[in-house]
């Protein structure tokens, strides 16, 4: 039952509008500052793209797919009407007037402090109350999720709650326990300063704060791309999910392990202790526990469609595949990606290999192979399996797809690898400038050109995708059907009730939150002298 | 399926996700806490609870007295903060006004100077406090400054700074400014020099960082050359001597002027 077509597709169309704008600031940030351009000589356009760049593609873009996918899965998976349709609309309203409201102050030049806000940088009050309306109309959605589900349960006691919804939900459960770090530091920390009020802030305090966010928002944005891995790729290549019951094992250790874990990203800085940046990389470790079940468990039903298909031998299945489904293309573009992507993140979380790479471009090409990578090309492809059913077109360019998934792959490959390596060489991250005829780097300069050329194949993918779903919006009408999940091997009957619900597992998040970050916070809280003078983007004096 | 009860220890996947869950972070703690911190080498031995209170981030006064390296200079003293001196009172500018006659021979009677000294006129006020504070704390020396400013108070020095933010800025160049030399327009990024501009005025300003357009070049050279052997050294963060220390002799000097040319 999908009745709330207008509400998925428009929350579909502003995420990937939000999403074309900023792809093409990025590829322009890429151009200005490689080899290929002379310097533009004020830094300060340069900064002003990123922030619009990082803003948009971390707050809006992937908030907006997980809210449209989720109101999606609820109605299909639950099989009934959206309780709450109008708040979904004044969600959405939210996160547009929030939007907007932010990114008009970094235009004018007033909030260059990139998404990461970077205290005691201030911007203007503008851009932290737009990032905060944007966050509110993303917690409607995650109150929604948690109604629905409740009320389907009410209806179905003892019934397994339908696994899209499951997963749905847990993402939701952990975005909102994220989001409320960056809420923290913004509420209490930034805007007192940025209205005014205070002139110093506690910039260590401000960074613990956002780390409990800026790890986490990684996994909010792997979420669709996870429940599509599950819910979406086995039956659309004709297999069955491998089990249910490891998905689900899969999403509550999301929930529980993936939050309190972002010291790691503070482990160049001195106002944590070492004994906490060691219980943060431990649990950074564990992560990974989800994403290879997760891996395992895809994989296995791959190879049931591959059995299906009358795959026969150790890996005479894998021939056999559908490759010419742009789904199965995708899901083995994410997985590689997905590959390459966790083996950098193990450097990253590790303590001593960090330092070599730490704030370097290996950074900038980490994240962006697992998100640019791994969790957009499936984002392409939970646009492409669920647009028939919203707007009642068939989507028929499989070629054009299948192109576009190739083009986003090799462009993110040649984006993001020379990347990686030129920060291996200490190449600086988020600088405006780099001067290439200094002997010392010039080296760098054709790798830094590849990446702008990968970066050029990409934005050439993202039209490839644009022109697919105008040619469906344009192709004759047709009757899609009823939307259809994976079915598992063995669909669950009687689950252990610790599989069906998230009470046990909400409570084990906060208290390993409580472990994790109480002290510091504490100890931060506690010591006098720790605030610094705040510097004001914008202000001339 | 049977009501079951989640929250307890006879519910096996509350005992074993909670029993793993604290078993993985109590292990953690006790190597992250005890174990590695006390096998660094090279590090004394403090104790047991001090390597705890340590490895959680507690600033601590360590035991052994040691002693606390101070400067072989005084330091500056004014810490800058946004909004900081800003809608000076009339009558702050008035008694600023009166207390700068003093100032004239030097800077000149509307503060614009003809003796190779700083051009006032217009200036920031937080810079104009900062410095006369630091000449009258000797973060700052200068045989002439000193005993000028030795009698005034606090409140002297804002009324001072307001006044001389009061006086409209006049373009003053003594010469053409020329082509933006490469140090001002880009710094020199593999040396760790940022661009001019991105503090005083052009492309950014950052508190306590005059801007420089029309400043005598005499000036500007003596004080990148003050700063660079360090005899200059009221830059709380030392962000000037590191600039400066790492220029050429002949890019302090096309530096210099440049801004002295820019009106």
């Amino acid at each position: 039952m999908l009745n709330s077509r207008r509400l998925v597709l428009a929350h579909f169309w502003f995420a990937f509008a939000g999403f074309g704008a900023a792809l093409l600031l990025g590829e322009w940030q890429m151009f200005v500052r490689s080899p290929l351009h002379a310097w533009i000589g004020d830094p300060e356009l340069y900064y002003r793209s990123v922030t619009a760049h990082g803003t948009t593609m971390a707050y809006v873009f992937p908030t907006l797919i997980a809210m449209g996918y989720g109101y999606f899965v609820a109605e299909s998976a639950l099989d009934r009407p959206l309780i709450g349709r109008r708040w979904a609309w004044a969600g959405l309203a939210l996160v547009a007037v929030g939007t907007v409201t932010a990114i008009v102050p970094i235009a004018l030049g007033l909030s260059t402090v990139l998404y990461t806000f970077y205290p005691p940088l201030i911007g203007s009050p503008f851009y932290y109350i737009g990032v905060v309306l944007a966050v509110v109309g993303s917690w409607i959605w995650v109150a929604l999720m948690s109604v629905n589900l409740a009320a389907w349960k009410r209806q179905n006691p003892g019934v397994p709650v339908p696994f899209p919804m499951f997963a749905t939900v847990a993402g939701a459960y952990l975005w909102a326990w994220t989001a409320v770090g960056a809420a923290l530091e913004i509420l209490f920390l930034i805007l007192p300063v940025a209205l005014g009020l205070r002139s110093t802030i506690d910039a260590g305090l401000a960074r613990v704060f956002f780390s409990w966010t800026l790890h986490a928002i990684v996994y909010f944005w792997l979420m669709p791309t996870y429940i599509a891995f599950y819910t979406l790729v086995p039956r659309a290549i004709g297999g069955r999910l491998f089990s249910d019951q490891m998905g689900r094992i899969s999403f509550i250790l999301f929930l529980v392990v993936a939050m309190p874990i972002g010291i790691h990203h503070l482990f160049e800085d001195p106002e944590v202790g070492s004994g906490f940046k060691f219980l943060h990389s431990v649990f950074t470790a564990l992560v990974a526990v989800p994403t290879l079940l997760t891996v395992f468990t895809i994989c296995a039903s791959v190879e049931i469609a591959g059995r299906l298909r009358g795959g026969k031998g150790l890996l005479g299945w894998l021939k056999v595949l559908p490759w010419r489904n742009p789904v199965m293309l995708g899901v083995a573009f994410s997985f590689i990606m997905l590959g390459f992507g966790g083996a950098g993140g193990l450097i990253n979380m590790t303590y001593q290999l960090n330092t070599t790479i730490h704030n370097t471009q290996w950074v900038t090409g980490h994240f962006h192979l697992i998100f640019a990578g791994a969790v957009v090309i499936m984002y392409f492809i939970i646009a492409y399996d669920v647009w028939p059913h919203l707007t009642g077109r068939a989507l028929d360019s499989l070629r054009l797809m299948r192109v576009q998934l190739w083009l986003w792959f090799i462009g993110v490959t040649v984006l993001t690898f020379p990347w990686h390596y030129v920060g291996i060489l200490g190449m600086p991250r988020r600088m405006a400038f780099y001067d290439y005829s200094d002997p010392a780097i010039a080296a760098q300069a054709p790798w830094v050109v590849a990446s702008v050329i990968g970066g050029a194949i990409v934005v050439l993918s993202a039209v490839l995708f644009f022109c697919v779903l105008v040619r469906g919006q344009l192709a004759p009408r047709v009757e899609p059907g009823a939307y259809r999940f994976s079915v598992a091997v063995h669909p669950p009957r009687n689950l252990p009730a610790a599989l069906n619900g998230f009470g046990l597992w909400l409570a084990l998040m906060v208290g390993l939150t409580v472990v994790n970050y109480g002290f510091p916070i504490a100890n931060l809280l506690a010591t006098p002298g720790t605030a610094v003078p705040a510097v004001l983007v914008g202000a001339s004096r | 399926m049977n009501p079951e009860r989640i929250i307890s220890f006879r519910n096996k996947w509350f005992t074993y996700s909670v029993g793993l869950t604290a078993g993985i972070a109590i292990v953690s703690i006790a190597v992250g806490f005890i174990w590695l911190p006390s096998e660094q080498v090279g590090r004394p031995l403090l104790g047991f609870w001090y390597t705890i209170c340590s490895a959680a981030g507690l600033i601590r006064v360590p035991p052994i007295h040691e002693q606390v390296v101070q400067p072989t200079y005084v330091t500056t003293r004014v810490e800058i903060v946004p909004r900081m001196l800003r809608h000076a009172s009339a009558e702050s500018i008035g008694r600023g006004a009166t207390l700068a006659l003093r100032c004239t021979m030097c800077h000149g009677v509307r503060g614009v100077s003809m003796a190779d000294t700083p051009n006032l006129a217009g200036q920031y006020p937080t810079v104009i406090y900062k410095e006369l504070v630091d000449f009258k704390t000797g973060a700052r020396t200068s045989a002439i400054m000193q005993p000028l400013v030795a009698d005034l108070t606090d409140a002297d020095m804002r009324d001072l700074a307001a006044y001389y933010a009061y006086l409209p800025r006049e373009p003053v160049s003594q010469s053409s400014p020329g082509e933006i030399p490469r140090i001002v327009a880009d710094g020199a990024p593999m040396r760790g020099i940022a661009p001019c501009g991105a503090c005083h005025g052009e492309l950014g300003a950052k508190a306590g960082a005059p801007w420089l357009e029309g400043q005598p070049a005499v000036y500007l050279r003596t004080q990148l050359e003050g700063f660079a052997s360090g005899a200059r050294h009221n830059d709380i963060d030392e962000q000037m001597r590191n600039v400066a220390r790492g220029m050429t002799q002949q890019e302090i000097d096309s530096a210099s002027r440049y801004f002295a040319g820019r009106p």
